[in-house]
């Protein structure tokens, strides 16, 4: 076993025993903060997808995340009003699965990914990552003023939405849930990474035109990537919404793309459980220190900028040694 | 059968032309030698070649179709397989990933490649990166064989090599052009290997195809006055 599968069964194993522990001790608060860290993982490891394998620097994934978010927030707020989310051309009502609800969250951030890719990937750069961040405030100050769905004080969600055979509202088994699609998500972008499409997203990444003459196109690969990213971050929107069963514009706002960045630089960027472990580490942190200060950032920060200024692979870096391959 | 015919190539970066009047063909099964001095235009003309630069005159023919309008991509799918200058491998892969990342069906397999190149599957594992520039350079000719092309193009395949590196690689373009028929275009300075590697050769003379003809009829008088050897 190399140390890099140690450190990933470790950072998987860690997530898990802690809730299981605070179930055991009755400390519901710590399941949800660890439920918290799993659903910010699943953002990170979406961002990853763009950012790790194809080099892809958006600053804009709160886009993705907020539409998970609203998707959920729009249906659930119709069904426990007992109203259509459009009578004209189709009548369709809300709905409380959560199942359905996933399924519209990561189809929406999928296209608008698709959608907004397709021009942001145009450029490159300097200009990709402010094109990104203009994309998802253009929906951040939208959602602000959009008053059918709450404006700037979002929706509340009295119940949480339901899951076949579980009682989502008791916070062990809505972790549960959320750490099985957690480990769904990471598996299949690990093989994602390791398959001859992630191989050449990141060949692309070192240089274009040796892959053009491999007989493979950048652009398509970057926007599949992108897109697969957007259905992922857009799938943690969902559970994100679910958790606090409230959505609001922040979730589109340019502090959770940056958040979401934070996972992957904090855990190891292009390793494919380096951002459960940064949104594992973030947790902690804004836990503890918190605690120690409401000015706790200050210190993320600092320790922000060691990682990037001397530990560049992140916790996987230090603890595993650098990229070998993916995975 | 001709494979391959450029003609009268112009084209530019930006607004400086680089070549001017380059005509050539490659027919199924042939290896040409695209010779000249440093910065005559062979790597330019390569570039043509691969769509990797498009040309402002002339046209490309591949297999009796036109490659003018086709992307990279498209034209390395049509069959153009390139070994580009600087043994440019993907560093951040290993060897493995290097030669699967684009692989196509054919009978260039993984098997294949290092039946030609042992030393690829002892070194299977390792980052790119880390190789030497002759196993590089191996793995550069392997990852363009794996896309299964009908027409090899080596850029300075053995520059910079050590001399039994060197051998190595040219005992390897030998065997692809015994074995497996295959079309290739050669650039290199070692006018003694493509002497007994290649069947034609074109000089190139500030972007113009100035001479073309079997190798074997290359004099002293032609390789003085356009190669300066």
């Amino acid at each position: 076993m190399t140390r890099e599968s140690a450190l990933n069964l470790a950072v998987m194993g860690a997530l898990l025993a802690v809730p299981l522990w605070a179930w055991a001790a009755d400390e519901p608060f710590l399941i949800t903060l660890s439920t918290r860290a799993v659903i910010f993982a699943i953002a990170g490891v979406g961002l990853n997808v763009a950012l790790g394998l194809g080099g892809l620097v958006s600053f804009g994934h709160a886009l993705f995340f907020g539409l998970g978010g609203y998707a959920m927030g729009i249906l659930a707020w119709h069904a426990q009003t007992y109203t259509n989310v459009t009578d004209w051309p189709l009548v369709l009502g809300g709905t409380k699965s959560m199942p359905l609800i996933w399924l519209v969250a990561v189809i929406t951030s999928a296209l608008a990914a698709l959608a907004f890719g397709a021009l942001s990937l145009r450029t490159a750069g300097v200009y990709f990552i402010m094109i990104t961040l203009a994309f998802a405030q253009m929906f951040y100050y939208f959602a602000i003023s959009w008053p059918a769905y709450g404006g700037e004080d979002g929706l509340s969600i009295y119940v949480r939405n339901g899951f076949p055979g579980l009682n989502t509202m008791d916070p062990i088994q809505y972790f549960a849930i959320c750490y099985v699609l957690l480990l769904i998500v990471v598996l299949a972008v690990g093989r994602l990474a390791g398959s001859s499409f992630g191989l050449v997203l990141r060949a692309a990444r070192q240089n274009e035109e040796r892959v053009r003459a491999v007989g493979q196109a950048p652009y398509r690969l970057y926007l599949l990537a992108f897109t697969i990213s957007g259905a992922i971050t857009g799938l943690a929107g969902a559970l994100f919404a679910d958790l606090n069963r409230f959505v609001s514009p922040t979730m589109f706002s340019w502090q959770t793309s940056g958040e979401i960045m934070i996972f992957v630089i904090l855990g190891g960027v292009g390793r494919v459980y380096g951002p459960v472990a940064g949104a594992a580490l973030f947790i902690l942190l804004e836990h503890v220190l918190g605690g120690l200060s409401e000015f706790w950032h200050i210190y993320l920060g600092a320790m922000l900028l060691g990682v990037v200024l001397f530990a560049r692979g992140g916790i996987y870096g230090l603890l595993a040694g650098r990229e070998a391959g993916h995975g | 059968m001709t494979l391959l015919w450029l003609d009268r190539i112009a084209a530019f970066y930006g607004p400086s032309q680089a070549l001017f009047d380059v005509t050539m063909t490659v027919a199924d099964g042939e290896v040409v030698a695209l010779m000249g001095r440093n910065g005559m235009g062979k790597t330019t003309t390569v570039k043509v070649i691969c769509r990797l630069l498009r040309q402002r005159g002339g046209h490309v023919l591949f297999d009796g179709r036109p490659l003018d309008r086709l992307p990279a991509h498209k034209a390395a799918r049509a069959g153009i397989g390139l070994v580009p200058e600087g043994r440019r491998c993907f560093s951040n892969l290993t060897v493995h990933e290097n030669l699967i990342a684009a692989a196509r069906s054919g009978p260039w397999d993984l098997a294949a490649v290092t039946r030609l190149f042992p030393r690829l599957s002892e070194r299977r594992d390792q980052n790119a990166g880390s190789l030497s520039g002759g196993e590089q350079q191996m793995l550069a000719i392997g990852r363009a064989l794996m896309t299964n092309p009908r027409l090899l193009v080596l850029d300075e395949a053995t520059e910079g090599l050590a001399p039994v590196v060197r051998q190595e690689i040219w005992a390897a373009i030998s065997r692809l052009k015994a074995e497996t028929g295959m079309a290739i275009i050669v650039i290199d300075k070692s006018l003694g290997e493509l002497r007994q590697v290649a069947d034609r050769a074109v000089i190139l003379e500030k972007g113009v195809s100035v001479w073309t003809g079997a190798i074997a009829g290359l004099g002293p008088d032609i390789t003085n006055r356009y190669l300066g050897i």
